[in-house]
């Protein structure tokens, strides 16, 4: 059994503790935004937020996330509904192809804004380093920028 | 789209005739003269639009959204016909098995080849354009005057008096009326809802995490399936010990899946994953287990020299132009396998009772999902069905293959009642995908004494797809793939863009033991490669400019020297390239496009590459969504790129050795270029071509030719990760 804080709410689930986080999130709290692209940290597509900081869900054993703040892409938009502007931005850019890495994409991009409000072209090639096979890149930066002026 | 309404609802209604074809599909499909039970439920216009009664509009879409906008582009040109306000219009996926119940009313629903639009335009237009003259005949009927008299724009009715009625009020008077056959359409450059840069129409679910793949699907009672296939090709189960994990945490069945997989069905997928990791299991590997990718090569090396190959483009005499030259250039160049590697791993679930079986899959052909439900559960057609599920990628792999559907069958036929949600593994993705094939090319070209090109040999030595995946084709070319040939063909989709005195194209077939399969872009990848890498050796070895030199050759082929004039121009070819900044240019035909890329890049200690930009044309002679084309080209080049610079599937003792991301990597956004694309359809009565694939060959050999201009090396064999060099 494991106690989760997922999205502000508390979570009881039936895990051992190594389970990785990711199939807690997607299998037991039935979170499934969160995606499954490599299970070894290599892509991103599982990314969500523990205590405000962008980690690949993938890699973290239920047991390190106890007691910490998780947060998922369903949890991302303000609790009024409101989309996160890093949403907003990538519905006016048309953003996503197949979609598929996008909420992983969107969860690292909006932890690079908390922490640099406005980055440069290389602070976001220095932090987002998801995988993105249908090819999204060109438009991810340009959405970028336009969050950050948001 | 909403497909979960599709799996209580049915609207079988006798639709039109069936529409489409002459499309060489891979399987039988039972598309009898069944005649299906009206119970419409909403008002059909048509087989392809529904008006509701509050004036939204459902287009239908027979084509798989995976990323590449065809539901958005398909409904523009629905829309286009239809005079509906494009702000209420949704999509849906008819099934499968309404395909088949209905007499395959909407046609192929097989999304490869870049077909989904260029293939389907014209009978998808004119059902939109049936449904709005069936609207307008109705509001005519009620008004009691001849239907001549009123026009129908943005949903709204209008009559000769400026009175005016609304689709969704005379949808159920129309619905009731015959569909015309065959309306005449209108001239694009009429169009105001296609061929503009509209947004998608499925992007808010997918920034929000409501979007459901199939991966994502939960069904009430469903269990999990994990599954490991013999990782040697050819091989087969010989024993596993289902007692070792009978016991461990979740754990409901072991299955032996055909003769060469074993499942482990758990309440988790984490569950399942966790024991087949734990299982013994012995594999028979058969006759392949001493293959290499050494030993690969060396069989497609004497294929280089073998006498005599299948013929795809013969003119003159090359080899007689090339014994009387008075210089020769020669070149080897080899293209290795890669896997599609989609982000969303492969996956299928199946519920299978003894009266029927449904698949939810995400696939890029419904009906070979659909055949793949009948084969595997046995159940005749009209007790199965499909139920198509957003694709987390496609790229080709979920096409005309449908092995994790055959597999989630075989594993819910034994617990029936269950569903079943069969996932692979990222490993098992990797070791068992259709890969694009291998294949070698010698190229020798011919110049007299003046440098004039005098002839030319291109000698593909490889695997053929079509040999492994459409036999009856090949057979039907006497042992030819013609497919081998993309780009470089004599004629059609593919056809030759140059015009080569004594040229002779041929392919010695070797067919290893891995499994082949359609790759984004398919053939065009390697051959685009060889030949425009060539094209720049040849111009090098005659000491001209590589763009003047190509030009020669393009007299006759004035599309495919549109996209290259418009590349070189945009990159300022005829201007010096900045300091430290060096150039490279490719062109190709390919899907009935025509398209060109001008790449500039940078080269640090000789092994550091900085692709910076790259200028891409594209003439797919019309153009529907130009904003979609547009992040097609540029997504393409992050295929494409990913592909030359860092991705090999590598064969040890006859299986995949790479088995993930760490040692099979994917671009990154710090080394995406700049990608210009420019969007020139030339119109006309060529037919329409594709999107989604021919720009991504393009961008390889400009980087390669670039790569020669910077440092005077010729790279001839993929990845560049194998020279040594890195992508920065
Ligand atoms: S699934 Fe976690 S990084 Fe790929
Ligand atoms: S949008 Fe498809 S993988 Fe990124």
């Amino acid at each position: 059994m494991a106690n989760l804080t997922i999205n502000g709410k508390a979570f009881d689930l039936d895990v051992e503790p190594d389970t990785p986080l990711l199939w807690a999130i997607r299998e037991n709290a039935g979170l499934t935004g969160t995606k499954y692209g490599c299970g070894i940290a290599q892509c991103g597509a599982c990314t969500v937020h523990i205590d405000g900081v962008a980690i690949r869900s993938c890699g973290v054993p239920v047991s390190e996330a106890v007691g910490k703040q998780i947060t998922t892409i369903e949890g991302l938009a303000s609790a009024n509904g409101a989309l996160h502007k890093v949403q907003q931005a990538w519905i006016a850019n048309d953003v996503p192809q197949c979609g598929y890495c996008q909420t992983g994409m969107i969860m690292a991009v909006a932890a690079l804004l908390k922490d640099k409000p406005k980055p440069t072209d290389a602070d976001i090639d220095t932090a987002i380093t998801n995988i993105c096979r249908c090819g999204t890149f060109q438009q991810v930066r340009e959405a970028i920028h336009q969050a950050a002026t948001a | 789209m909403n497909y979960l309404s599709k799996i209580s609802r049915r609207s079988f209604v006798i639709g039109s005739a069936a529409a489409g074809g002459g499309l060489a599909i891979g399987f039988d499909l039972p598309f009898g003269p069944k005649s299906a039970q009206a119970s419409a439920s909403e008002p059909e216009l048509g087989v392809w639009v529904v008006v509701k009664p509050d004036d939204s509009v459902i287009i239908r879409i027979a084509r798989s959204e995976m990323g590449q906008g065809t539901i958005t582009g398909l409904a523009q040109l629905v829309a286009e016909e239809l005079e509906c306000d494009w702000s209420k219009v949704s999509t849906e996926y008819p099934t499968p098995g309404q395909n088949v119940a209905r007499k395959r009313a909407w046609g192929s629903y097989s999304t490869g080849g870049s077909r989904g639009i260029r293939e389907s335009h014209e009978y998808v237009r004119q059902g939109g354009a049936a449904a709005r003259m069936m609207l307008i005949q109705a509001a005519a009927n009620e008004w009691k005057i001849p239907v001549e008299q009123c026009s129908a724009a943005n949903s709204i009715i209008t009559g000769p008096d400026g009175r005016k009625t609304t689709f969704g009020k005379v949808t159920e008077a129309a619905s009731k009326l015959p569909v015309p056959d065959k309306p005449k359409l209108k001239d694009p450059k009429d169009w105001k809802i296609a061929g503009k840069p509209l947004k998608r129409l499925d992007t808010a679910d997918k920034v929000t995490g409501k979007q459901i793949y199939g991966s994502d699907l939960k069904l009430p009672g469903m269990l999990n399936a994990a599954i490991k296939e013999c990782p040697v090709f050819g091989g087969k189960v010989k024993s596993f010990d289902a007692a070792r994990v009978a016991g461990m945490k979740g754990v409901k069945k072991v299955v032996q899946v055909g003769n060469t997989g074993v499942a482990v069905v758990a309440d988790t997928w984490w569950h399942a994953k966790t024991a087949l990791d734990a299982l013994p299991i012995v594999w028979d590997e058969g006759p392949n287990a001493k293959v290499s990718s050494s030993s690969i090569a060396d069989t497609l090396k004497q294929g280089l020299d073998a006498e005599q190959g299948f013929v795809g483009n013969k003119s003159g005499d090359a080899k007689a132009a090339i014994a009387s030259a008075a210089k020769k250039v020669e070149a080897v160049y080899s293209y290795p396998y890669q896997n599609h590697a989609p982000m969303e791993p492969m996956n299928a679930t199946a519920r299978y009772t003894a009266d029927k079986c449904e698949v939810w899959v995400p696939t890029q052909d419904g009906e070979a999902s659909f055949a793949a439900v009948l084969a595997a559960s046995g159940l005749p057609a009209d007790k199965c069905e499909v139920y198509k599920i957003n694709l987390g990628g496609g790229f080709g792999r979920r096409g005309a293959f449908q092995d994790y559907v055959h597999q989630a069958v075989l594993i819910a036929k034994e617990m029936p009642g269950t569903p079943i949600k069969l996932l692979w593994s990222r490993e098992e993705d990797m070791v068992q995908g259709r890969y694009h094939p291998v294949m070698q090319c010698k190229l020798v070209g011919a110049f007299d004494k003046d440098n004039n090109l005098t002839g030319m040999h291109m000698r593909l030595s490889g695997q053929s797809i079509l040999a492994a995946v459409r036999p009856a084709i090949v057979e039907q070319q006497k042992g030819r793939d013609p497919l081998a040939f993309q780009g470089v063909f004599e004629s059609g989709e593919h056809a030759f863009g140059y015009t080569i005195p004594n040229l002779l194209i041929d392919h010695a077939m070797h067919n290893p033991h891995v499994p082949p399969g359609f790759w984004r872009g398919v053939n065009i990848n390697q051959n685009c490669i060889f030949m425009e890498c060539f094209m720049d050796e040849l111009a090098h070895a005659a000491g001209q400019d590589a763009l003047e030199f190509r030009r020669k050759f393009l007299g006759k082929h004035p599309k495919n020297l549109a996209v290259l004039n418009a590349v070189a121009e945009k990159i300022g070819w005829d201007k010096p390239a900045p300091k430290g900044i060096y150039r490279g240019l490719a062109h190709m035909k390919a899907f009935a496009a025509y398209v060109a890329a001008a790449a500039e890049i940078s080269v640090t200690d000789g092994n550091k590459i900085k692709v910076h930009r790259i200028v891409a044309a594209t003439d797919p002679i019309y153009a529907v969504n130009p904003a979609q084309i547009d992040r097609q080209v540029a997504g393409s080049f992050v295929y494409g790129l990913s592909a030359l610079f860092l991705q090999e599937c590598t064969v040890k003792d006859g299986r995949i050795v790479e088995t993930n991301f760490d040692t099979y990597d994917s671009m990154r956004i710090a080394q995406m270029p700049k990608v210009e694309s420019i969007i020139m359809p030339s119109g006309g009565t060529d037919p329409w071509g594709g999107v989604g694939e021919p720009t991504i060959c393009v961008a390889a050999p400009a980087v390669l030719n670039a790569y020669f201009n910077a440092t005077g090396k010729r790279i001839r064999s993929i990845p560049l990760k194998n020279h040594g060099i890195t992508m920065v």
